[in-house]
């Protein structure tokens, strides 16, 4: 029952069946097509187009009597199709292939940018209707975005992007407890896992860097233009893993009670280890170790610092001078 | 050799669907070129081919055109094609955007083969890039792929899973309702039949294989269930609010501030601020306060205070565990 999870996968017969049923429906309703344009639109190479209109061009079927059913050229490099039998239409979409797109396109409609909102709902609507029963499945499947930020942010970002201006941020970083002011020129909206970041180039880091857009205090589209530098790279959001570490960061293990396991499932951890008594160890990196000290007070004695153990001083001052508070 | 059988399922396909007339199995080997003379050998052939259709999800009927003839086949046209979608250049470019949110996760496959079906029925969507937006759901957890399956299809399921706080995996009996992503973590919520009751599981937690005990169509999803709200639920704190007192230095605190419905100058103590918040979950509440160290006092409740101070001692028992551990392996 996995079986539309085979499509996009070259190779099996089935494979090249699927594609060669939606060849002729995809050459049909273009009339007249480039080879180039559709060895592109489905991933393969000329050649291997080729091939398939030949596989097309030569089914026969002998009962009662012999005939061809399907008659195609492609001289010119242009593709006819002039007798397309019973096959002119795709076959329907499987539940798998209406429940990615669907959910795809929900995920979408938790983006900022009001402008696209109404092709959303048309685009979602349309989807529905010419999926049919395959559909139904996807109403299984739900995906809600964590702290949605305030609209007016949302539509202020999308705004800057728009006219390619740059932004004014009042930005919370919690690792420090701050709010810190700095001028960003817009590159991404990013949605990953499950969170909405902008992409920016940083003036005062003068670095790419990710904002939450949750963690945005208040923002002023400036009257500048926007001046991404060449030298600018995006994170690679295909990576799994967001927030690269650099050589250049600091080794912190933690050891972690089982209370405190979430830690591992939290952050980005190196490497998990089992340790005595059903405790766990973890290795992060990181360029800036403050909100680990914030995160093993927030632990108490559910988690650790083993090192560095200047760190780990670091913490028991931390816990002291707050405790001074409560004598 | 795959060749070969392509052209043979190609064929067949095309002959199903150009019959409106239940086609029988000699028939079909009469029509269609590439199967064995041999009745037997042909027989288990066109066995296979029908599975592999089916699989591919090509509604392949069996009937008979007359009470008194041998069983046939025929693909009606009505099940196999789409139907007819047109969408406005606006809409096509948000398809496309749509077909990429699954990019490198599980159902990247579904995703581009539903969108070149579409392709197919004449729409232009590319899996493109709309400039500036990367919208992305990722499946890192291995139980994705058989749970969803499970809840597309209706059927039960077993599998290991370590609840929050427990080192050990307990095996679970699940009617699956659903899957949910939320906060970028995917859940999936049902019937437990060892508990009797709803519950909801996190994907990340789950060890192992997950196996199907019942056949498809077998789960019965009760009217009005959201699986969103169950999880949600779930997932959130307890509903009843209460107010803390707290001391925040001044310049400091901004997390808290931040939620905070009242907020003034603490007279007789310079540089501190009083701040009112409101909370529920006291535990959760506490590790976040204590998180501010020697920036943030609680004044009250009482419950709360307490709570902080037990995280602060409880961080400042760090002595290496090394001494307490050599120990502990030697007996």
């Amino acid at each position: 029952m996995s079986a539309p999870r085979r499509s996009g996968r070259a190779g099996t017969a089935a494979d090249r069946l699927q594609r060669l049923l939606a060849l002729v429906p995809y050459v049909v309703s273009r009339e007249v097509v480039g080879l180039a344009e559709t060895a592109a639109a489905f991933g393969i190479s000329e050649t291997e187009l080729v091939d398939d209109l030949n596989m097309l061009w030569c089914v026969e079927l002998r009962s009662p009597d012999p005939y061809c059913p399907i008659d195609l050229s492609y001289e010119g490099g242009e593709i006819v199709i002039s007798e397309a039998e019973s096959m002119d239409r795709p076959l329907r979409l499987g539940a798998d292939e209406a429940s990615a797109l669907l959910v795809g396109l929900r995920l979408l409609a938790e983006l900022p940018g009001p402008q696209d909102r109404s092709a959303l709902r048309r685009t979602i609507a349309k989807l529905e209707a010419a999926a049919g029963e395959a559909a139904a499945a996807s109403a299984h499947v739900s995906v809600h975005m964590d702290g949605r930020a305030p609209a007016n942010v949302q539509a202020q970002v999308a705004d800057a992007m728009r006219q390619g201006r740059r932004l004014h941020l009042s930005y919370y970083v919690p690792g420090r407890d701050e709010a810190t002011e700095r001028d960003v020129d817009p590159m991404r909206l990013l949605l990953v896992e499950g969170r909405a970041y902008l992409e920016a180039w940083c003036r005062r880091a003068e670095a790419v860097r990710l904002f939450r857009l949750d963690r945005v205090l208040a923002l002023t589209v400036l009257d500048l233009p926007a001046e991404v530098p060449e030298q600018a790279v995006g994170v690679d959001v295909d990576s799994g893993q967001l927030f690269r570490p650099s050589p250049d960061d600091v080794r912190v293990e933690l050891e972690l009670a089982d209370a405190g396991r979430w830690v591992a499932e939290y952050y980005p951890c190196e490497q998990v280890t089992e340790a005595a008594d059903g405790r766990i160890r973890v290795l992060l990196r990181t360029p800036d170790t403050r909100w680990v000290r914030r995160l093993a007070l927030r632990l108490g004695e559910d988690g650790r610092v083993l090192s560095p153990p200047g760190l780990a001083r670091a913490v028991e001052e931390d816990a002291t001078a707050a405790l001074a508070l409560y004598a | 050799m795959s060749k070969q059988k392509t052209e043979r399922l190609l064929s067949l396909v095309v002959c199903l669907l150009s019959s409106r007339r239940y086609l029988t199995a000699s028939q079909i080997r009469d029509a269609v070129p590439g199967y064995p003379a041999a009745f037997d050998a042909f027989k288990r052939m066109f066995e296979r081919d029908k599975d592999e259709l089916r699989e591919l999800g090509i509604p392949l009927e069996t009937g008979m055109n007359n009470p008194d003839e041998e069983i046939g086949y025929r693909i009606s046209r009505q099940a196999y094609e789409l139907p007819e979608i047109v969408l406005e250049p606006d809409e096509a470019a948000v398809l496309g955007l749509a077909a990429r949110v699954w990019r490198r996760a599980e159902l990247a496959g579904a995703a581009a083969g539903g969108l070149l079906k579409l392709r197919a029925a004449g729409v232009e969507a590319e899996e493109s890039t709309q400039p500036g937006i990367e919208p992305r759901l990722q499946t890192p957890e291995p139980a994705f792929g058989p749970l969803w399956e499970a809840v597309r299809d209706a059927r039960s399921v077993r599998f290991g899973y370590v609840a929050a706080g427990r080192a050990a995996a307990q095996v679970r009996n699940l009617e699956p309702w659903g899957v949910v992503n939320r906060h970028g973590r995917w859940y999936v919520a049902g019937f437990d039949r060892d508990r009797g009751e709803e519950r909801v599981f996190r994907l990340s937690r789950i060890e192992g294989e997950v196996t199907f005990t019942g056949p498809p169509g077998s789960v019965t999803v009760p009217e009005g269930t959201d699986v969103h709200k169950t999880v949600q639920a779930w997932d959130t704190a307890p509903p009843q609010v209460r107010t803390a007192e707290l001391r925040i230095r001044a310049g400091a605190g901004f997390g808290l501030r931040r939620r905070a419905s009242a907020e003034a100058p603490l007279d007789g103590a310079d540089g501190w601020d009083l701040v009112s918040t409101p909370f529920s979950d006291t535990g959760w509440y506490a590790d976040y306060i204590a998180s501010f160290g020697a920036d943030v006092v609680v004044i009250e409740p009482v419950d709360l205070r307490e709570a902080v101070i037990r995280r602060l001692k409880g961080a400042l028992i760090s002595e290496p565990a090394d001494g307490r551990r050599r120990a502990g392996e030697a007996t």
